[in-house]
């Protein structure tokens, strides 16, 4: 028994260790900008840069677009195949695994093929053509995540009754869907939300290679010319990393305490 | 010293004291229920028998070998769960082989066990199926097979039928009885059915809080317990106070009514004492001799198939009366005027 | 799995076509941005720049630097999906089997969601700030131990130091996975098992691990595309010195090396089939481990 114990301890403790080195390197590292001194210049000075407000903004309201897009993609699909279409489930698994399985690299290498200036929609053309495509893929990268949130979050319902309800009641799909169903997946579409947040914010490869000045080229064009900014960098992204699991879990016990109370 | 000796057995969960001084001598080819209500301790009992949990003191022997502190995989000790455990990625033969695998027999002696342990069960057909392709009845048995191949010097169970629909409960509570009976195997037998216990132990442990408050046969738990407890928790039971009249002499009066109880009392003279009786010994209309008659009105009906419950109000509460179907006798209508009898011989007197 | 359509009051069937309109997007949406730009990495694979068929490309992979590439990255890859199955699975086997506090137990799968998501670039620079060449743990190692870390020979853009870069993700990924699959594992089964006479080590040989064995498996293929798709982490930590097969496609896409498209499709190919035959492997090992589930 205790012996058990004590090799559990000594698990999370070298576990520990490693885990919390890197995290404590990082911060010790932003901290050195100023010789002799511990400081948030680092902090101030990347705060301060307007190619950090410029890039981090993009990506923030591309994160929030990506998130609000997939909704509207996800929901009512999870929603109809549970409601109507049992027999198309497996399909859609497949299809929302397949994110996690094909690299993203080799992904976005298609988009440029298919929809180079030379193609029948020459996205990668325009600006705007080049922003829905790197919206349209972060939707696509973030799909596993949200598909599963809120199909989890359907199974907790019953649909079936309460779209009965609401149509007896005299209320057309979309009402259903917004007024109904949402409200009560509300939880889960957060949880996907949040995960999805946290992936796109500080993603890399697409916009790299679709040429778009978003936070994650930007961090690596930092991390190519500076020292100290790196670090402050990475502690931001952590933070936001954090914050978005906290939301996540917050939420979740909330929803856990309402239903309860229910 | 008897085969299982259990002496002095405490066990405490923190600050929680769930087995208190808990004795009991179960002899070679007993079996023996463990009865109580959920949380009294029986599972805790059964672990540390079976060497789960370690007791906080107190003493396991089995045959005379000391176990308290003997792992539970060198104990020998064959357990059977609620939820039937069987190892799902095994099939029904490779479950009942486990014990002998891993003890290191030959392919063939295993074989011919398990070939033994299915016929005794009387699955013959299933061995090569996987766990959840059986019905839970099954499952419980491949449990028991798997429990009993390994020739272990005691079996326990804990709660084996209480995940089981009512017929297959009662149908292989018989076997399991049949089965035990036949392999001679020292059993302790886990229940809050007493039903069960009742119908299935040579002797019937009611535990209550951690404390064995009663160890006799089935028979003396249902009409002679020694303790209140035991008394209401065994079958159904009428409780009716008294005031004591003269302790010595057995007297005792009931409302107005002088009882004469013919054995010395636990309370003094001028005391309140309960006396108990069960349905069956209560009878409807006047017995003379040594009976307490009561009057009052029928106020419930149950009727049972062979057996009618009758509730009647009498002065002070209600009393339950069983009494038999006759065809040619319908029930009494609700409201109707009766008297009741009790045999004063057959009231069990409890301490108020 | 409790409701079908056959349950439904016939009141909801005659708009079947508007429940279509439901799902239409998605499918439109997977096909455009999912399903079109991998079947045309597939097809670009084997055509050449006149758009007849041809394996020209394919055969381009062997040349020795493309070969190399690709080896490293399917060990590094490999390496860490093992090592963060294993070590994943310690951790998670610790906080669920060994007694632990109830508290730490959450604090540490909160942390496993935050740090199975806290990869690519950030965690590059987070590396290099400990284990880099002034990193806190380097410097740490030099002026309390005396230990060179730099002189025996390691460096964080080095295979080593992107492999331990990489277990940052992997591990916590594993926790994740891991740890219901653990949870499943009932209290009954050890002690039956016990009670039959079997040894702890006994127990996991014939029991535990046989039913954990499609979960172990298919986090394994998971970490293995996992490992071998991630560019982003790489690139941050390495800049392009070390030549993995994701970091070559890049810069073939970038432009940077020659510009051949196809032998980019080639390399992209490539890199599909790879993660197909780890989740084949996966599901073909899993449909046998699983004779025993309904
Ligand atoms: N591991 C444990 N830690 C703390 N308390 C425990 C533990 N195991 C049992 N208990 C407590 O000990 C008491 C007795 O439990 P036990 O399981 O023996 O009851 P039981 O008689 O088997 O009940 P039931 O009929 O419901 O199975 C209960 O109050 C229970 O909460
Ligand atoms: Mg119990």
């Amino acid at each position: 028994m205790t012996g058990k114990r004590f090799w559990s301890w000594l698990a999370v403790a070298f576990g520990g260790l490693y885990f919390l080195l890197p995290l404590v390197g990082m911060f010790d590292f932003s901290m050195r900008m100023q010789r002799g001194a511990y400081s948030f210049e680092a902090y101030r000075v990347v705060l301060a840069d307007p190619q950090f407000q410029q890039t981090f903004g993009y990506s923030v309201v591309l994160a929030l677009l990506t998130i609000v897009l997939g909704i509207l993609i996800v929901v009512p699909t999870a929603y109809f195949v549970r409601l109507r279409f049992p027999g198309l489930r497996p399909v859609i698994e497949f299809i929302t695994l397949l994110p996690l399985v094909i690299p993203p690299i080799v992904i976005v290498f298609g988009y440029i093929r298919i929809y180079n200036t030379s193609s029948i929609l020459p996205l990668t053309g325009s600006w705007w053509g080049t922003n829905i495509l790197l919206l349209f893929g972060y939707v696509m990268l973030s799909l596993p995540y949200m598909y599963r949130s809120v199909d989890t979050g359907l199974r907790t319902i019953d649909i079936a009754s309460l779209t009965e309800a609401a149509q007896s009641l005299g209320a057309g799909w979309a009402r259903i869907l917004t007024v109904v169903i949402l409200p009560n997946v509300f939880v889960s579409v957060l949880s996907g939300a949040f995960l999805t947040f946290a992936i796109v914010i500080g993603e890399y490869v697409f916009a790299a290679l679709l040429n778009v000045d978003s936070f994650g080229p930007y961090m690596v064009w930092m991390g190519g010319n500076r020292a100290y900014e790196p670090s402050a960098l990475a502690v931001i992204a952590f933070a936001i990393t954090w914050a978005c699991m906290g939301l996540i879990q917050l939420f979740t016990s909330f929803s856990k305490f309402s239903t309860v109370r229910r | 010293m008897a085969f299982l000796d259990i002496q002095h057995l405490e066990k405490s969960f923190g600050a929680m004291h769930v087995v208190k001084d808990f004795n009991l001598g179960v002899e070679k080819g007993e079996f023996v229920s463990f009865l109580g209500p959920s949380g009294c301790g029986k599972t805790t009992v059964l672990r540390m028998v079976a060497g789960f949990e370690t007791p906080t003191s107190g003493a396991i022997r089995i045959d005379g070998q000391d176990m308290t502190c003997l792992p539970a995989n060198r104990r020998n000790i064959g357990m059977v769960f609620q939820a039937y455990a069987l190892f799902p990625n095994l099939t029904v033969e490779e479950n009942i082989g486990f014990g002998l695998k891993v003890a290191g027999e030959g392919k063939v002696a295993i074989r011919s066990r398990v070939g033994e342990m299915l016929e005794l069960i009387g699955l013959r057909q299933l061995g090569s199926r996987y766990p959840f392709q059986l019905s839970g009845g099954q499952q419980q048995r491949v449990a028991l097979a798997r429990a009993l191949a390994p020739r272990p010097q005691v079996l326990l169970l804990d709660e084996p039928l209480s995940a089981l629909d009512a017929k297959i409960r009662i149908s292989l509570r018989e076997e399991i009885r049949r089965i035990q009976r036949d392999l001679g195997i020292t059993t302790i037998f886990v229940t809050h059915d007493q039903e069960e216990a009742l119908s299935m132990s040579d002797r019937v442990v009611v535990m209550h809080q951690g404390i064995a408050d009663q160890v006799a046969t089935p028979f003396e738990i249902y009409n002679r317990p020694t303790t209140r407890f035991v008394a209401q928790f065994v079958g159904t039971l009428n409780l009716l106070e008294a005031n004591v009249v003269d302790a010595a002499a057995g007297k005792v009066l009931l409302g107005e009514v002088p009882v004469s109880l013919n054995r010395p009392l636990p309370g003094r003279t001028g005391e309140r004492i309960s006396l108990a009786a069960r349905p069956e010994i209560v009878t409807l209309g006047r017995s003379d001799g040594d009976h307490v008659v009561l009057a009052g009105r029928i106020a419930d009906v149950h009727f049972l198939g062979s057996v009618i419950r009758i509730r009647v109000a009498v002065e002070g509460g209600h009393l339950s009366l069983d009494t038999f179907n006759q065809p040619d006798r319908p029930p009494p209508s609700l409201g109707t005027p009766v008297e009741v009898s009790v045999s004063h011989r057959d009231l069990l007197v409890l301490a108020a | 799995m409790t409701t079908s359509a056959v349950s439904l009051p016939a009141s909801l069937r005659p708009r079947q076509v508007l429940s279509w309109f439901g799902v239409a997007p998605f499918f439109l949406f997977a096909l455009l941005f999912l399903i079109l730009p991998t079947l045309n990495i597939v097809v670009g694979a084997f055509r050449n720049a006149q758009g007849q068929a041809t394996l020209e490309n394919l055969g381009k992979l062997f040349s020795p630097s493309i070969q190399s590439a690709f080896w490293i990255s399917i060990e590094l890859s490999l390496l860490t999906a093992v090592l963060g199955c294993i070590f994943g699975f310690l951790i998670a086997a610790a906080i669920t089997l060994g007694d632990l506090p109830r508290p730490l137990r959450n604090a540490i799968l909160t942390f496993s969601g935050v740090a199975s998501n806290f990869a690519g670039v950030p965690l590059a620079f987070a590396f290099i700030a400990t284990l880099g060449r002034l990193g806190f743990v380097t410097m740490l190692l030099r002026h309390w131990f005396g230990i060179n870390l730099y002189g025996s020979g390691f460096s964080i853009v080095s295979f080593l130091g992107l492999a331990l870069t990489y277990l940052y993700f992997q591990i916590p990924l594993m926790v994740l996975i891991i740890t219901p699959a653990l949870d499943g594992l009932r209290r009954e089964w050890r002690e039956a098992a016990e009670s039959l006479g079997a040894s702890g080590f006994q127990y996991w040989r014939l029991v535990a691990l046989p039913v954990l064995w499609p979960s172990l498996l298919g986090t394994l293929a998971l970490l293995f595309a996992n490992a071998f798709g991630a560019v982003a982490t790489a690139i941050a930590l390495t800049g392009s010195s070390l030549s993995i097969a994701p970091i070559v496609l890049f810069a073939q896409i970038r432009g940077d090396v020659l510009n051949d498209p196809h032998l980019g499709y080639a390399i992209a190919f490539a890199m599909i089939v790879l993660t197909a035959i780890a989740n084949g492997i996966y599901i073909l090992l899993r449909m046998r481990a699983e004779r025993w589930v309904k």
